[in-house]
Order: C-alpha cells, then sequence, then structure tokens
C-alpha cells in the first residue's frame, strides 16, 4: 500500500492564505492562514478522513485540491492509472477541465447544494453534457441508474429538490458526484447535517459505492466516530497544518498528539463502561490570522514546555503497531523513523 | 424474569409527595394549527424533572423535542396552543399549574427567566446584536432583583467570571460579535442562571459547537448541577451526550415519550425498538472499523399524515398487527417505562 505507484493525489507543501484587506485603498494588511503548507499522500482506494475544529482549514483543504479555492501556493499532483503524472495547480482553467471529470465533491448542506428551479435530471445532466455525452435519451438512461445505484427510484429524476428529505437529497448529491465516473470523492461533512438514523445509511452507500466503483474518498468531517469506522487513515488538522496522520485504528489506540489525544477525549461516546476523563482544552482555536509562535497549539496545550512556544514542530514519522504515524509535537517520546 | 409480576402502576400519590420534584409534566399536548391543518407535534407527553438531577430529551428532528421545552417556558408561537395536560412547577411549597398561567401575563413573566431558564440552540442568532452583552445579562437582574446598577454590575461581572470568560470587567462591555461561537453559548449560560434558577432548560446547548469546546460547556452544566442542586432538562439528538451527561433519560419519537427511564436502563437495557435502533445506528469511538452500525429503515413521517397506532410501527422490525393499536405504557421497574406492545420480546436481562 506504501508503494509510490498507488498514490494517486500528492499533496506537496500545499498553502491557502487569504488576504485581510482593510482602509480605504482595500490593502492587505494581514493574511488568513486556512491551510498552511500541508503534505500529504492519498492512496488509490482509501478512504482519508481529514478530522479538526471548526475554522481548522479542512473544507479549505478539500476545496484547493479541486481548485475550487485557488491555492496560493504548494502542489498538488495527480496521477493516473497510467502512471501519468499531472500537477493540477499549474494548469489554466481550460487545461484542468479533463481533472474535473476524475475529482469530484459531495458538499455539506443537501439543502443549499442542489438548484431549486431544476429538477433532479436538470442538474444531474450538466455535468454529462460538458463530458460529451449529447443523447438526451442516454442521459436519462444514465441518471436513472445512478439513482437506482444510490437507493432510489429512478422516477424521481423528474422531481424537484423540494420534494425530497435532507437525506435522499445527500443522496443525489453522491448520484451528481458519480455521474462522470470520478476516481476521487471529496466528501465535505456529507452526513454532518443528517440525523443520526438517516446518516448511517448514507455511510453504509458510502461503503457500497466504493466497493462497487473502486472510489477513493477524502472523508471531511468534525465527527471522529464517523471517521474512525468509515476511513483507512485519519489526518487530524489544527490551525491549517497536519497535526497528525495515521492509520485510523491507532489514532484511537496509540495517540501521539496532545490535540488529538483531547478530541478524542472530548467526544461524547454512546457506552456507560467507557467513561473517560475529559481532558478540558482551555479557551478557543487561536485566529489564523495571527497564530501563535511556536507550535500553534501550545497556548491551549496541557502538557507545553518551553520549547512549544519557540520552535514549530515538523511533521516527523513514527512508528506505532508496524504502521507509519506521523505526528508534530516536539514531546514525543518516541524513536523518530526516517 | 417474569415481567408481569414486576409491572406496578404508576402511583401518582407518591409523586407528588416526592420533594424532589422540580417540574412535574402530566400528558401534556401540544398542537399546532395551519392552514387549516392540525400538527399534533406533543401528544401525551409526560416526565419529571427532578432537583439536581439532568433529564435528557433525545430524539431525532421533529419529534417535538423542542415544542416541549418550549410549551414548559410558555414561548410558543401564536398558532399553537397547549390542548391538554399539566405542567406543574413546584416552587418552595407552591404549586404552580404553568399551563393555566396567561402567556404574556404578569405570573408567567416573573416564573421565566427567574425559576424557569432556557438556553437556546443557536448562540449566534440568540443574542441580540444591538446590544452590550453585559447589558443583556444584566436586564435579567434587573427585572427579578431588587438589586440597584452597581450590584447588578458586579454580579453581573461576576456571572462571566464564573463561565470562564477572561477579562470579564472588559468584556461585560463588548458586543455579542466581538464573542466567539463558545464564548456566546457561556454569556448564554450566564444569562439563564443569573437569578439562580430552580430549573434549566437547555435545547440543543452544543450542537452548534466544536467537540472541544462542548466539553467545557458540560463540564460547566455539571458545576451548576452540582452546585446549585439546580434541574436540568437538556435537549440533544446525540447519544454520546446522553451517556456522558444523564441521570434520566427520556427518548421521544413522532411526539410521545417512547422510553424512559434512568440513564442506566436506557442505555444498558434499551427495551423500545426506537431507542434499539438508535443506539445501533452511530458508530462509537473506539470500536474500530468492524462494527456493525444499521441504519433504521425509512424515514421519519409526515408529521400531517402520521401513521395509525403506533407511530414507530412502519419503520419497526418487531412490528404486526397488534402494532396498529397505539400502546400504553408500561412499567417494565420502578424507573423504567417502554411505549411499545412487544416490549417482552425485546427485553433483556
Amino acid at each position: 500500500m506504501n508503494n509510490n505507484e498507488d498514490i494517486v493525489l500528492k499533496l506537496k507543501n500545499l498553502k491557502v492564505h487569504f488576504p485581510v484587506k482593510a482602509g480605504v485603498f482595500k490593502r492587505t494588511v494581514a493574511h488568513v492562514k486556512a491551510v498552511d503548507g500541508v503534505d500529504i499522500d492519498i492512496y488509490r482506494g482509501e478512504v482519508l478522513g481529514l478530522a479538526g475544529e471548526s475554522g481548522c482549514g479542512k473544507t479549505t483543504l478539500g476545496k484547493a485540491i479541486l481548485r475550487l479555492v485557488e491555492p496560493t501556493g504548494g502542489q498538488v499532483s495527480y496521477n493516473a492509472t497510467d502512471n501519468e503524472i499531472t500537477e493540477l495547480t499549474s494548469l489554466t482553467k481550460k487545461e484542468m477541465d479533463p481533472f474535473r471529470k476524475k475529482l469530484q465533491i459531495v458538499f455539506q448542506d443537501p439543502h443549499s447544494s442542489l438548484n431549486p428551479a431544476f429538477t433532479i435530471f436538470g442538474s444531474l445532466e450538466e455535468p454529462l453534457k460538458k463530458y460529451g455525452v449529447s443523447k438526451r435519451s442516454e442521459r436519462r438512461k444514465i441518471i436513472g441508474d445512478l439513482l437506482e445505484a444510490v437507493n432510489m427510484h429512478r422516477e424521481y429524476m423528474d422531481r424537484y429538490p423540494h420534494e425530497f428529505s435532507g437525506g435522499q437529497r445527500q443522496r443525489i448529491g453522491i448520484a451528481r458526484a458519480l455521474c462522470i465516473d470520478p476516481e476521487i470523492i471529496v466528501c465535505d461533512e456529507a452526513v454532518s447535517a443528517l440525523d443520526v438514523s438517516i446518516q448511517a445509511q448514507v455511510l453504509q452507500l458510502l461503503m457500497k459505492l466504493r466497493k462497487e466503483r473502486n472510489l477513493t474518498y477524502l472523508f471531511i468531517t468534525h465527527d471522529l466516530s464517523v471517521t474512525e469506522y468509515l476511513c483507512d487513515r485519519i489526518a487530524v488538522m489544527y490551525l491549517g497544518r497536519i497535526v497528525e496522520l495515521c492509520q485510523s485504528e491507532d489514532l484511537y489506540k496509540n495517540t501521539l498528539h496532545p490535540y488529538s489525544e483531547a478530541l478524542i477525549s472530548a467526544i461524547p461516546v454512546a457506552d456507560l463502561d467507557k467513561k473517560t476523563k475529559r481532558i478540558i482544552l482551555e479557551g478557543d482555536v487561536p485566529s489564523p490570522v495571527n497564530p501563535p509562535s511556536g507550535c500553534p497549539f501550545h497556548p491551549r496545550c496541557p502538557k507545553a514546555q518551553d520549547i512549544c512556544k519557540t520552535k514549530v514542530p515538523e511533521l516527523k514519522k513514527y512508528s506505532t503497531d508496524g504502521n507509519e504515524h506521523y505526528a508534530s509535537c516536539h514531546l514525543i517520546n518516541q524513536p523518530e523513523i526516517s | 424474569m417474569d415481567l408481569e409480576t414486576q409491572q406496578i402502576h404508576p402511583n401518582k400519590d407518591k409523586m407528588e409527595n416526592n420533594k424532589n420534584i422540580a417540574l412535574s409534566v402530566k400528558d401534556l399536548k401540544t398542537y399546532f394549527y395551519t392552514n387549516n391543518r392540525c400538527n399534533k407535534a406533543v401528544n401525551g407527553v409526560s416526565f419529571d424533572i427532578e432537583k439536581g438531577k439532568t433529564l435528557c430529551v433525545v430524539g431525532e428532528s421533529g419529534c417535538g423535542k423542542s415544542v416541549t421545552a418550549s410549551t414548559i417556558m410558555q414561548l410558543l408561537p401564536t398558532l399553537s396552543r397547549i390542548e391538554d395536560g399539566e405542567i406543574i412547577f413546584y416552587k418552595d411549597e407552591e404549586k404552580i399549574n404553568i399551563e393555566k398561567l396567561e402567556r404574556n401575563g404578569k405570573e408567567m413573566r416573573e416564573i421565566r427567566g427567574s425559576d424557569i431558564a432556557m438556553i437556546f440552540q443557536d448562540p449566534m442568532t440568540a443574542l441580540n446584536p444591538v446590544y452590550t452583552v453585559g447589558f443583556q445579562i444584566a436586564e435579567n437582574l434587573q427585572y427579578h432583583t431588587t438589586m440597584n446598577k452597581k450590584e447588578i454590575r458586579e454580579k453581573t461581572i461576576s456571572l462571566l467570571d464564573d463561565m470562564g470568560i477572561p477579562l470579564p470587567e472588559q468584556r461585560v462591555d463588548e458586543y455579542p460579535h466581538s464573542y466567539s461561537g463558545g464564548m456566546r453559548q457561556r454569556a448564554m449560560i450566564a444569562m439563564a442562571m443569573a437569578c439562580n434558577p430552580k430549573i434549566l432548560i437547555a435545547d440543543e446547548p452544543t450542537t452548534a459547537l466544536d467537540v472541544t469546546i462542548q466539553a467545557q460547556i458540560f463540564e460547566l452544566m455539571d458545576n451548576l448541577k452540582k452546585n446549585y442542586n439546580t434541574a436540568i432538562m437538556l435537549i440533544t439528538h446525540d447519544m454520546g451526550v446522553v451517556a456522558e451527561l444523564a441521570d434520566n433519560v427520556a427518548v421521544m419519537y413522532m411526539g410521545n415519550i417512547v422510553e424512559s427511564g434512568t440513564a442506566d436502563d436506557v442505555l444498558r437495557r434499551p427495551t423500545h425498538p426506537y431507542t434499539k435502533a438508535l443506539l445501533d445506528s452511530v458508530p462509537v469511538l473506539g470500536r474500530g472499523r468492524n462494527q456493525d452500525i444499521k441504519p433504521i429503515k425509512g424515514s421519519t413521517p409526515d408529521a400531517y399524515d402520521r401513521p395509525v397506532g403506533c407511530q414507530f410501527a412502519p419503520r419497526c422490525n418487531w412490528a404486526d398487527e397488534s402494532c396498529k393499536i397505539m400502546p400504553e405504557i408500561t412499567n417494565i421497574s420502578t424507573s423504567h417505562e417502554v411505549r411499545c406492545h412487544k416490549y417482552k420480546e425485546i427485553f433483556q436481562y
């Protein structure tokens, strides 16, 4: 699995900085460092979870991969099945088009991501038209099949979004992402807006589709219990940086970073036998305009030492239970591996 | 274990003598009327809130949990009314029937905010953006206490301080927009706690917040319960929150309480098919990737087109002909109640 050829998407030092403008002349006075140097390799066929609190930059990262938000630095390279590597970040808008077919996104809010004036067929046929399915009858057939794949009736394609419930709309959103046969789907909080009983339906659907279509997911969520269930690997983000990246079971069993530890302890678990002591973090996430010096987590970290205030920790490689485990903290008592 | 011998009937006199009860709701019905249609949002709900205990009301969106809370506070919209039932508030030795009070009458206004306080779901919209946070907290004290201006200001600052807001002397004069989400929710709790209410109703207080901030808020609520013996009614949709905080649990579905009992009863021995399904449908942290989550089939029915009889029957695996009739509440043990015909098949110790 750690074979280089299997990497489908390689993020290298990816940065998205938004300018903050002020004054009469709208001069740039500062930058919001939403994503500040992220390196991740996404392997073909895996489910990579991206977890973190609101404002940590996880959605921006997801959008930057698809270039829905223009990255301000770093590279995203896409590796096609025939080993042809393309650097997406250097392409023009037009050149990007064929790669949009490979990368799709499912949005968070199923109520605002479908155009209310279009029927479901109207919304779903747009990408097909663009990517060369010119016959209407053919498009109707493809969309009908897709709706069936997401456990809905074919006939629903002539209805409008308001006729559907939240869970159904989210499934339509998934069908839309699937309609041009992508390889990678970015799921941006795809189940967060749904009720628990519906959430389980959508989660199982995502798992089923992944098996059938050999998809790669980047699953963005703030809910660690969902990531643990669904993902092969989990990346934890804090203030625009990855603080920990490892196999999903290792994040829970062998947590290395104090932030992940606090995050896990804060999650209420529906199990009376598993009551753990909550680690209460002080204060809020600092502003990404003016992140703290040194380790961005140090003002809230219960273990912070002097070194944390001055030196930015790097993402280093460790090994837990024989798996690769990346973390960025000065205080890890484990031998680093190269 | 033979269930028949365990069945006891709810003893009304016993409950009324129980001094620990802060609020008692009996067979409450709240209906909404729009476009000549009637939505039976809350359809016969009974529960007690005990002093120094947390009652968690769990359910999916649209099950009537928020309406129950607004009914207790008499904060319902104009097109709705309390159809039937009683809400009894035990104020010291006095018994007040809230449902008989005028919605915006003097007595109700005296209770609201001082004896019973409420925290709303969305701290972004629940605070008024054109007044300072301090002013909004002080309003409550001004109305319900006899303190003078200086005392009110001091109390406001100490309230903010108690809630762990940094630099309260400075923050008291700031507007809500300069507070973060977690701080706003803490300001909301400060406002609710200003007059030391006997009952605190929290309507999904942490749904809009991050887990780390949620943990801070829960810690605060736990302290309030311990230090002031406040009775808390916490509305949530998250079974994890229930496991963490609840002493008692009521599970709601389509306007009814389908199962209630202590947290132990409901989480360890779920007896209603809905409670069971709800617990089985969420992934639990720490159980790894091989856990089996089971979605509940179908979706919640339309409130205007309800199933006949048991509301959960169309989505239930145990349902049969007998479920066409609404089941009565059955007591499994002194604390554990369930509304299901089939509970004997499901019940297990």
